[in-house]
């Protein structure tokens, strides 16, 4: 029977994302310069981080005010064992997402016994230890100033470091991301943990073993946010412990919440836009903080839900526009 | 003329600070009957259901339920025992699809993990299709098969409390706890409700209720057990129970 067919939530979606896709692949031939080319990178890499972070906050609704420390974190043990010890960047960013994913496991055991603020306070704490630790332990992660000459991206002997390479590797990995998370979001773990962010005590009552999902799921994010920093660090050929600090932490969630917390496309909208508004703000030099402000207040004011809902919003509008005209 | 125990609560006592919530309590629950507890306000009803599920711990005293003890045992742990419950406000994941709310009832019933969820794999795929199947027939049972596809937090009141009801059942449980199912319901609908739970005590799940309704109570349960102040002072029929002298004292009054 056709109402027992479950494809009709995530057709519309696969398709958005699909046409998403390939405007990305397609796109560096219409691309003004290689210098937004080298942004659009970069606004990749903090879409992947935010997808991470909504599967924490926005599908399970688990706090996390740490978020960067598992970013940085990935890209310094990338970094560092290239760097230092001349692994393979490709076998290096399979190092950082286990060896991030055990850190987080660490972590996340003691820490997701605590709920709400307290859970928000631990990983608060949870950042700032781990950007003391990128500063002083120098003699691996070169301190305050920063770890040089870390190698570009090759895999075998096919170098990846242009800029179009490593465009195209950073939003591979995006693209791997967020079918993950669409996936996740319709599926029983996907389920569970929007019941855990319903009414934990009945997602418990329904036999969901809320603890266990926590902790696998801050461990997933975690593993988002490693790629992430791999990615990062073999970009820039460059890693400095401000990058990672709360601040950081704080744009992530930003990013976040401006895009539409818990929605599919809401990561995607508020890493784009953030990542992409400084670039166009430079023209109002000196005013460029002030403006950036108003912009997330006007947003959260206005649009308490994000942005995502308005996108979502003009799509159901297209699709009656075009049932009306195609019945009239 | 019931079957055996399903459910024994053996010496059961919980208390907050000074306050005793629960005393003492003791009584069995057959299998595959209803049976309704009754009592006043702060009789300790709530608290029972808490205890039973594992919500919260008791001071002394334990609890078996189909032969095992659940003294420790997590909630997740008990529904995976075949232990089901509604809530009194109702708990409902309102962000959710009422399809979506009743799957989650039915999570202990598939096995697909993370890799299966990132990846979609064929046997996750067959999973959730066989997982949906089942979640349209238990809301077809409560008459909610229309509204599958709407928000959960969409829905009436009457509505909410029959979609609990489909999340129980779609445990598959083998005693479902009902707290105040009917409060809030209109005539109608509590008739409905009523229906429903008879319904499922003939497929042979028990039930046990709590209930302010005596209406309802009298007309339902096989059994009933009363409380005040934590403590049990009638337990029988419900035709023994209208003549109990100290329950029609403390609680019924000479109305019923």
């Amino acid at each position: 029977m056709s109402k027992y067919r479950y494809s009709q939530a995530t057709a519309p979606r696969w398709f958005s994302l699909s046409v998403f896709l390939a405007f990305v692949a397609v796109f560096p031939a219409v691309s003004p310069n290689a210098y937004f080319l080298n942004i659009l990178g970069f606004a990749g890499i903090y879409v992947l981080l935010c997808t991470g972070l909504n599967i924490l906050m926005g599908y399970a609704g688990q706090v996390s005010l740490g978020h960067a420390a598992f970013w940085g974190l990935g890209a310094y043990i990338s970094g560092v064992l290239t760097a230092k010890f001349g692994w393979p960047p490709v076998v290096a960013l399979a190092a950082s997402v286990v060896g991030t994913c055990v850190v987080a496991l660490a972590v996340g055991i003691p820490t997701l016994r605590l709920k709400g603020h307290y859970l928000a306070m631990a990983t608060l704490g949870v950042g700032m230890i781990f950007h003391t630790f990128f500063v002083q332990f120098a003699d691996l992660t070169g301190g305050p100033s920063g770890l040089v000459d870390v190698p570009s991206f090759s895999v075998g002997s096919i170098a990846i470091g242009t800029t179009l390479g490593n465009y195209y590797f950073i939003w591979a990995w995006v693209a791997i991301g967020l079918m993950g998370a669409l996936n996740l979001s319709q599926s029983r773990m996907g389920r569970a943990l929007n019941a855990i962010k319903g009414s934990e005590i009945a997602a418990e009552c329904m036999g969901v073993d809320t603890y266990r999902y926590k902790v696998i799921i801050f461990v997933l994010s975690a593993a988002y946010a490693a790629i992430a920093g791999s990615l990062y660090v073999h970009s820039i050929n460059f890693v400095a412990p401000a990058t990672f600090g709360f601040m950081s932490s704080v744009l992530l969630l930003t990013m976040v919440v401006v895009g539409g917390i818990g929605a599919f496309w809401g990561p995607v909208i508020g890493a784009c836009i953030l990542s992409l508004l400084p670039e166009y703000l430079r023209a109002y030099e000196g005013l460029e903080v002030l403006l950036y402000g108003l912009i997330l207040v006007g947003v959260m004011m206005f649009m308490p839900n994000g942005l995502a809902p308005l996108f979502s919003n003009l799509r159901l509008r297209f699709r009656s526009v075009n049932r009306a005209e195609g019945g009239g | 003329m019931r079957g055996e125990a399903i459910l024994s609560i053996e010496g059961v006592s919980k208390s907050y600070g000074g306050l005793t919530a629960v005393s003492n309590l003791s009584f069995q629950v057959p299998a595959a009957a209803i049976k309704a507890v009754i009592g006043p306000n702060g009789a300790g009803k709530s608290t029972l259901f808490n205890l039973i599920t594992g919500i919260e711990a008791p001071v002394s005293g334990g609890i078996v339920f189909d032969g095992c003890h659940m003294n420790g045992l997590k909630p997740n742990r008990r529904a995976a025992l075949g232990l089901a419950r509604t809530f009194q406000t109702p708990q409902i994941f309102e962000n959710m699809t009422v399809l979506d709310n009743v799957l989650v009832g039915r999570h202990l019933h598939g096995k697909a993990g993370l890799f299966a969820a990132l990846f979609f794999t064929g046997a996750s795929r067959r999973e959730d299709l066989a997982m949906r199947s089942r979640g349209f027939e238990v809301l077809e049972k409560v008459g909610l098969a229309d509204k599958a596809h709407e928000e959960a937090g969409d829905l009436a009141c009457g509505q909410l409390k029959l979609l609990e009801m489909a999340r129980a059942l779609a445990l598959d449980p083998k005693i479902v706890l009902l707290d105040e199912f009917a409060a809030g319901l209109t005539r109608q609908e509590t008739e409905h409700m009523m229906t429903i739970v008879r319904g499922i005590r003939d497929e042979g799940v028990t039930v046990l209720l709590v209930e302010h309704d005596m209406h309802l109570v009298m007309n339902l349960s096989d059994e009933i057990v009363v409380l005040n102040f934590g403590e049990k002072i009638g337990e029988g029929t419900p035709e023994e129970i209208q003549k109990d002298e100290r329950v029609i004292e403390v609680y019924l009054g000479t109305e019923v």
